[in-house]
């Protein structure tokens, strides 16, 4: 009979300190050299990671009451427009949120990381006004101390692969790819392929609704599905997607986080954006997962999108492997083009390495989902009436 | 080798006579053309970075240019790279034409300022704001 393993097994070695964890880019050249069959018998757990912009995130928190109360209807935070359309002292602060004094420089995102940093931020709120909440303004100063609730909420996080982009047009286009040069100066792309969560369960069997994982540096869950979720996208022989494909909502505590996994970005005349470390243990239950989680780059390919068409479906040009791409140049109908990454596989190394020690320690737990991930028939386009 | 990064402005006039020739030729320097706006009818700007096996050489170079009705300045603007602030995301390395800005080790950021010819399109492309221009 072929070797399984359970959650809970490998969950009793975590406690007894027996577990054997490597990284996903560690595991690699250990299946090319014994096999699955061999691995499974030797590892229990892969660590997966990847810390890049995602301008979908965003902060859940609640301040408590003053005295007289108030029901807050419009807040900001450090002058940045914080969500208060829900109960009274709750809001949510968007990570691309622009403050209304400093424009791009500052919004959500530096809000949320001065939070975990520590920092004191100044609350404003307005109101109109009830019987039972007769305060109209307040402005104070609050930390993460003095919040009842604050917790990271990503509608969306961890993207299934993204697409690498060029600019075919003859001036400079400042995008969420970076900075592209005009005539495919450059290419940019956004995974840590790899070591990236999603590519090394492309089918979402350990990674569903429940799953524990390690969130800019604290304990976190996925939610749920995150927005534009796609498992419909084109798939290559292994299954994997070649495109943006599943998607990820996460949640976790704001107390635990690290700033270290958790930076607040300004792209050029396009925005402000958050950096999200994120890290996801995959357990290896059979041979199939050790399979799966032995994907290397070469074996993985992104489609290249030329971002200088400003149009929702931008022509695809054709498709490269991220072997390619982290080789600092790709070839494209005979052209070469110099790559940049835009997500920090630096970090993602550290996250997956941290993780993997927790797990060592201890310190870290794993949890089956609870429910799966849904199959959707791709993402629909907003049509607009005429 | 010495070396030395300087920004010249020359007036409409100069800017049709063939002058760095004569840099190299009569002086013997090699030059390296960091950056050149130049548009015939109007005022240019060169960035040149001069090398030769002596500095006296280079001063002389230099002082034929100033003869010439050129204006000489050093190349002061430098770019300065807030380090223990850096993520390692590579944004900077899409722009960097010249090299000074790479991936290196375990992917970190590598900046090699003697590559760097100051372009100046880093500082945008940085996402964590981290590049500065100083003068
Ligand atoms: S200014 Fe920045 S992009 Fe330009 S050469 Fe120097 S380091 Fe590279
Ligand atoms: S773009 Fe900025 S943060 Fe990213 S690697 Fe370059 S200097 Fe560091």
């Amino acid at each position: 009979m072929p070797m399984t393993k359970s959650y809970d097994e490998i969950n009793e070695k975590i406690k007894t300190g027996k577990v054997v964890v490597v990284t996903a880019e560690e595991i690699i050249p250990m299946v090319e050299a014994e096999g699955p069959a061999k691995v499974l018998e030797k590892v229990d757990l892969v660590t997966t990671a990847t810390f890049g912009p995602m301008c979908s995130s965003g902060a859940f928190l609640n301040f408590g009451h003053s005295d007289p109360p108030i029901r807050m209807t419009k807040v900001w935070l450090n002058d940045v427009p914080a969500y208060a359309g829900i109960a009274a002292v709750d809001a949510y602060i968007g990570a691309t949120e622009c403050s209304e004094t400093r424009g791009l420089e500052y919004g959500g995102a530096h809000v949320i990381e001065d939070l975990i940093s520590g920092k004191k931020v100044k609350l404003r709120a307005v109101s109109y006004g009830t019987d039972c909440y007769p305060k109209k303004e307040i402005e104070t100063n609050v930390g993460l101390e003095d919040l009842n609730q604050a917790y990271l909420f990503n509608p969306r996080n961890v993207y299934q692969n993204y697409a690498v982009a060029v600019n075919s047009s003859d001036r400079i286009f400042h995008t969420y790819m970076g900075t592209l040069l005009p005539h495919y100066g450059n290419a940019t792309y956004t995974t840590s392929g790899e070591l990236s969560p999603l590519l090394n369960d492309p089918h979402y069997r350990t990674i569903g609704i429940g799953t524990k994982i390690l969130l800019a540096g604290g304990e976190g869950y996925v939610a749920w599905e995150g927005t534009q979720h796609n498992p419909a996208q084109e798939r290559n022989e292994l299954g994997i997607p070649v495109s943006s494909g599943g998607t990820l909502a996460l949640i976790g505590d704001l107390r635990g986080m690290k700033r270290d996994y958790l930076r607040a970005a300004t792209y050029h005349k396009y925005g402000i954006s958050l950096f999200v470390g994120v890290g996801i243990p995959i357990p290896l239950l059979d041979e199939e997962m050790v399979r799966q989680v032995a994907v290397s780059n070469k074996e993985i390919s992104a489609t290249v999108y030329d971002y200088g068409v400003q149009r929702r479906s931008r022509p695809a040009l054709g498709r490269v492997t991220y072997a390619e791409l982290h080789s600092g140049e790709i070839c494209l109908n005979g052209k070469k083009i110099p790559t940049a990454p835009l997500s920090s596989l630096y970090k993602a190394r550290k996250i997956a390495t941290e993780l993997k020690e927790k797990i060592q320690n201890g310190q870290f737990t794993i949890t089956a989902p609870v429910a799966k991930l849904p199959y959707r028939d791709g993402v629909k386009p907003l049509r607009e009436e005429v | 080798m010495a070396k030395k990064r300087v920004v010249l402005t020359f007036p409409p006039e100069l800017t049709e006579k063939p002058l760095t020739y004569h840099l190299v030729k009569d002086f013997d320097l090699a030059i390296n053309i960091l950056k050149a706006k130049i548009t015939p009818g109007e005022e240019g700007t060169l960035v040149l970075e001069l090398s030769n096996g002596s500095p006296q050489k280079i001063d002389e170079g230099l002082d034929f240019l100033v003869r010439h009705g050129v204006a000489i300045e050093p190349l002061s603007k430098r770019i300065s790279l807030q380090e223990e602030e850096c993520i390692h995301c590579g944004s900077c390395t899409a722009v960097c034409k010249s090299g000074a800005l790479s991936l290196g080790e375990e992917n970190r950021l590598v900046f090699d300022r003697d590559k760097c010819i100051v372009c100046e399109l880093c500082v945008t492309a940085c996402p964590m704001r981290v590049i500065k221009v100083i003068f």
